[in-house]
């Protein structure tokens, strides 16, 4: 008793307070879990942490234009390109000073390529000033200004002046700015001229259709879930195997299959034809549009919705739907309002997966969505490994990220995470 | 009601019989009446087709063949939503995503009650099993028994003649059940409800209901009240279920006068009533109530016959003794009896002789 | 002894002297080519006799050629440079070259001359588009069609005719070769094209003509796609390499026919990526100077339909390896097929590309 009532903090029995003794204990508890999860740690540090965080930082990083053209940028402060004045010729000579040097390193096309992306046109002007500007001498050759203007009448566009001056600094909004249809004009952010917008239209049927597959696979995965959940373990084992399948296939080979069943020669069609209820003349177009890529990733995309809602579904009660009938509800009230309201952890579990993977699905939709139903990732596929702008890809995948983390916030507040079980 | 049999008979089964996989009956021809207002408790071990009936009756199995009646009519093809059968399940089944007053409401809301009086029923029926202040927690939050107590009222908000109980007790810890049998019990017969309820706990059984109809193998073994049912039990089976029960093989000699004589199989006679035994030669399987074997010489009654015995063991239970006795090569032979001032306490290795009235010792089938 | 033990080393010594050269030299090898049966006609023509002249070399094959450009440039940026040698358009060439992602070539002192004594910057002449490219074959990009059309298309202006050619087509998913064919088929002189094209109205116009067959147009990435679409009868005409033509006419048998009209010439040849170690270096220009010698050239088209990138080879161009059919016919050199072609200006391209592109994809998003 006088143990309790004591006052002062209350000792252990090697006379250290209490407190102090426990925090060591469970620090050793600590400090051996983290241990046990070190490696793994480290693996994701360096396979994914690191080269994610390296990709997004290319979506504002710019050093390129100061690092090829230093003394241009330099003299460029000085300038005000609201004047409408070309600049002085002390630009035109650092600039060709730093474009000989650039030349014969061929940096110059890097610069190039990036000032492209903000002004298109300026790539050519750079390219073939270049392959001239190597042999000058800069130290006796000038002035330089009406020889880089006859050289190539870029040069004396204020317009190009100002690209330059605008990125030089060593991060830059460009590339997000480019990712939402918008640019730097004179006068802050403007929107991109109409034949070159497409990526608001492209996230926008990311969304839409990502959401459209997510419904399709709610709505063919839960009768499938459900009989799953109720069969007898022997044929549940079975049907289980029929809806992995799709895992077990190669993802190029699946989608080639659709390729032959969809198009328009393909079985549904003649099938369709076969028996008359399509006009041969007028076969359906299945593939290489929206539908689809619907229907091929909603086939691939299908187990992903089924097995949480099976988990979920497996642990209600049977007993549940039984009370719901004593206590005098029709079969359709029992499942509306005892049953489905149960299996909503699932849904959610399982649409969050489908929506995150149809997000960011590009191959698919690459080999049967034709020019309507690719998604925004097949545009960062673009950039990255075709055109080569990766800082415009990162600045895409970034948005893309944010979106996708605030689809879950919101889902967050709506149905409440932890109301997601995936088993 | 015209085609009822017997008036007051509320519900019946009559030659029902059930099978799952067409080759086994898990159900044997079952026969079955009760009034109404009745309290019957289906008692028997897992497996014997009691909780099968009560599913069927119900509505959630249909029966292979025969017919369930209830009040008169006929509800083989009748679904359990219109059935009108109050349930309450084994593990509760209250509605994980509804609050306790919304899990009361949903029989009312489905029958399109009001809500004025949706919610005044509802009131009711938590006030009448003491959980008023509950309405708006959810069912995990409640302990075991107030799952119990919500289980119950929601079976009973939509004031049903007929509640069926499937081990609705079995989850909750013995203070806790001995207490809810008292209360269901008396909740039943102060409704006037009738109530089907299916137990494997034999002391639930007796100690709860106006009748017990033990079930073993798809069969209603007897049907009798708790009391009958103890104490004259119609065979081995309900015997050996039932309560303590000593069993001794032999066989029978000769039956006089309502006495038979059972030679038993160390060569021993000992005189019995005869239940399912009807003539000389036959083998029987005799069954004592440990309460009914008397040891003390001067408490035994002249002329019957006694056994020799040697105490094995005693135990002592605070109320009762009990002692464990090697009697006729039977070593689980038990006795039990009342811890009085006057009670002799037996020593193991003790030698004594036992003895008990023929009527308490009945001679059953072997 | 001793003496011959000297002269036993000096015997070794003077036989190794020819291969001292080549100790310097890696024995692996990394090409990079677009597998199928164009990497074949490589393996067959080129590595496999390298091979047997050089024991112990082992040569391993990346068929990444379609992502050359992205995945030098990540090479570079990591600083470990895997690939050895890699197969490239022109047009990936020039802008690995322009980068400085790719080592010049010194084809005269590099590359061997021809068996009549000419220089190898004669032998390829016009077809070194860049410092840093090696030529090995000219291929051009050009239209099959349905052999079971009413009308068999004579020009390339077919494509746009849906009236007359009702069906779907496939172009390449890019910008190069459609603009050009639109403005052509839209009534520009063909020495105007990239003067049109080069002004915004141009752009406007080329894709004002490819909107009126928009929803016709399957677009393909791999060169596989239309003779497949093409023999599955889902398209009725469509772009694609020659050589792929001529496999699935020739080898497969398909229901196609080949269109030689405003074909557009494209080349396709070595690049050695930039910052090699100098063993490694050294073991690629030995072989890259073997494998564009002129009767290596020339025993390639043996295996696939593509023109020898030299002159000297022309004349020694066969016989197809299995088929043996006289390849020269098939050939997009050959007179016959080159009355109308479309020269594809690679300096153009090179200077506006990414402009185009952009706009390209914004209209194909539409």
């Amino acid at each position: 008793m006088s143990d309790i009532t004591q006052s002062g903090p209350v000792l252990a029995a090697d006379g250290r307070p209490l407190k102090r003794s426990l925090a060591r204990a469970l620090r050793m508890q600590k400090l051996r879990a983290l241990l046990l999860i070190a490696p793994l740690l480290l693996f994701i540090l360096v396979t994914f942490i690191l080269p994610v965080a390296d990709m997004l930082f290319r979506s504002v990083e710019n050093r390129i234009v100061q690092d090829t053209l230093p003394r241009t940028v330099e003299v460029l402060a000085d300038w005000d390109p609201a004047s409408g004045q070309l600049p002085e010729e002390a630009a035109f000579a650092a600039l060709a000073a730093d474009l000989k040097e650039a030349a014969n390193v061929k940096t110059h096309t890097k610069v190039a390529k990036r000032l492209n992306y903000e002004n298109p046109g300026l790539s050519s002007v750079f390219r073939k000033s270049g392959r001239k500007v190597k042999n000058w001498d800069i130290a006796n050759d000038g002035p330089f200004r009406e020889k880089l203007i006859e050289l190539n009448d870029g040069w004396g566009d204020v317009e190009l002046w100002r690209t330059i001056k605008t990125y030089s600094g060593t991060f830059t909004s460009g590339y997000f700015l480019n990712a939402v249809d918008m640019r730097l004009g004179a006068e802050g952010p403007e929107v991109r001229p109409e034949n070159e917008r497409i990526y608001n239209t492209m996230l926008i049927r990311t969304m839409r259709m990502s959401l459209i597959i997510t419904f399709s696979c709610i709505m063919l995965g839960y009768p499938v879930a459900w009989i799953l959940a109720n069969l007898p373990t022997r044929q549940a084992n079975l049907l289980m195997i029929l809806v992995l399948l799709p895992f077990w296939t190669s993802l190029l080979v699946r989608t080639s299959a659709w390729k032959i069943l969809l198009q328009q020669q393909g079985v549904i069609n003649d099938t369709l034809v076969w028996i008359g209820l399509v006009d041969d003349a007028n076969r359906l177009v299945l593939i290489n549009n929206e539908l689809g890529t619907i229907i091929a990733m909603t086939h691939i995309l299908l187990p992903f919705m089924i097995l949480p809602m099976y988990s979920v579904m497996q642990t209600i009660n049977p007993s549940y739907l039984r009370a719901a009938k004593s206590l005098g509800a029709t079969d359709w009230t029992a499942f509306w309002r005892v049953y489905f309201p149960q299996t909503v952890p699932g849904i959610g579990a399982g649409s969050i997966l489908v929506f995150i993977l149809a997000v960011g699905y590009y191959i698919t939709p690459a080999l049967v969505g034709g020019t309507k139903g690719t998604f925004i990732s097949n545009l960062i596929a673009y950039h990255i490994s075709t055109s080569g702008n990766w800082g415009l890809g990162a600045a895409l995948g970034a948005i893309l990220l944010a979106v996708v983390l605030a689809l879950y916030w919101v889902y967050d507040k709506i149905v409440g995470i932890d109301n997601v079980k995936l088993g | 009601m015209a085609d009822a049999s017997n008036v007051d008979a509320f519900v019946e089964f009559e030659r029902v019989q059930k099978s799952y996989d067409g080759e086994n009956l898990v159900v044997k021809d079952l026969n079955l009446t009760m009034p109404k207002g009745e309290f019957l408790t289906m008692l028997g071990p897992s497996g014997s087709g009691k909780t099968t009936c009560l599913m069927m009756l119900a509505g959630f199995e249909t029966a292979t063949h025969g017919d369930i009646r209830l009040g008169g009519t006929s509800i083989n093809n009748i679904p359990p939503h219109k059935r009108g059968i109050g349930m309450v399940f084994q593990n509760y089944a209250l509605f994980p995503h509804m609050t306790i007053a919304e899990n009361l409401s949903f029989p009312l809301e489905v029958r399109k009650m009001g809500k004025s009086e949706r919610e005044a029923k509802v009131k009711r029926a938590l006030d009448m099993v003491e959980m008023g202040a509950f309405g708006g927690r959810r069912p995990s939050q409640l302990s075991g028994g107030q799952q119990q107590r919500v289980a119950l009222a929601r079976a009973l908000v939509f004031e049903p003649e007929l509640v069926l109980m499937d081990e609705p007790l079995g989850a909750l810890d013995k203070q806790l059940r001995e207490k809810m049998q008292f209360e269901i019990t008396h909740l039943a017969h102060s409704l006037g409800i009738t109530v089907v309820y299916v137990t494997h706990d034999q002391t639930e059984a007796l100690t709860m209901s106006d009748r017990v109809a033990v079930f073993d193998d798809g069969r209603i073994q007897q049907i009798a009240p708790p009391d009958q049912l103890y104490e004259s039990p119609d065979n081995s089976f309900v015997a050996q279920f039932i309560g303590e029960n000593n069993t001794l093989e032999g066989t029978v000699k000769e039956i006089n006068n309502g006495i038979a004589l059972v030679q038993l199989d160390d060569g021993e006679l000992i005189d019995c009533k005869p239940v399912n035994v009807s003539r000389p030669g036959e083998r029987t399987r005799v069954s004592i109530r440990p309460e009914r074997v008397e040891y003390n010489k001067e408490r035994l009654q002249e002329g019957v016959h006694t056994l020799k015995a040697e105490v094995l063991e005693f135990i002592y239970m605070g109320d009762i003794f009990r002692t464990r006795l090697r009697v006729a090569g039977n070593d689980e032979f038990i006795i039990k009896t009342r811890n009085a001032p006057d009670q002799v306490r037996l020593q193991p290795g003790q030698q004594i002789e036992i003895g008990w009235l023929p009527e308490d010792c009945r001679a059953l089938d072997a | 002894m001793k003496l011959s033990k000297l002269s036993a080393l000096a015997v070794t010594t003077a036989l190794c002297a020819p291969s001292a050269f080549a100790e310097e030299m890696a024995n692996e090898l990394t090409l990079v080519s677009w597998g199928g049966a164009y990497q074949a006609s490589q393996q067959k023509a080129y590595v496999e006799p390298y091979l047997a002249a050089n024991p112990g070399v082992k040569v391993i094959w990346d068929e990444s050629s379609a992502e050359a450009v992205a995945k030098i440039r990540a090479m570079n940026e990591a600083g470990n440079v895997t690939w050895d040698l890699v197969d490239a358009v022109a047009s990936d060439s020039m802008r690995l070259c322009d980068e400085g992602l790719a080592e010049e070539i010194n084809h005269d002192e590099d590359l061997a001359a021809a068996p009549d004594g000419s220089s190898a910057s004669e032998d390829f002449g016009d077809l070194i588009v860049s410092d840093c490219f090696v030529p090995q074959i000219v291929y051009s990009t050009t239209f099959g069609y349905r052999t079971d059309l009413i009308d068999k298309p004579e020009t390339v202006c077919a494509i746009f005719d849906t009236e007359k050619y009702p069906g779907k087509r496939s172009l390449q998913k890019r910008p190069i070769d459609n603009m050009e064919w639109s403005l052509y088929c839209d009534g520009v002189a063909k020495d105007e094209i990239y003067d049109v094209l080069g002004t915004d109205e141009g752009v406007e116009r080329a894709l004002a003509k490819l909107d009126t067959i928009k929803d016709q147009v399957v677009w393909w990435t791999a060169g596989a796609e239309t003779p497949q679409l093409l023999a599955d009868g889902e398209v009725v005409m469509g772009s694609t390499f020659n050589g792929r033509l001529f496999s699935a006419i020739a080898e497969q048998g398909q229901p196609i026919g080949m269109l030689w009209d405003m074909q557009s010439f494209d080349l396709d040849g070595w690049v050695v990526p930039a910052g090699l170690p100098a063993d490694r270096k050294a073991r690629v220009m030995d072989f890259l100077k073997f494998a564009t010698d002129t009767q290596r050239l020339a025993d390639q088209a043996a295996y696939i339909s593509y023109g020898p990138a030299r002159a000297s080879s022309a004349p020694l161009v066969g016989k197809h390896a299995e088929l043996g059919i006289d390849m020269a016919p098939h050939m997009p050199t050959d007179p016959a097929n080159a009355g109308n072609v479309h020269v594809y200006d690679y300096e153009w391209w090179a200077d506006n590309r990414d402009d185009l592109n952009g706009k390209f994809q914004a209209w194909l998003a539409k």
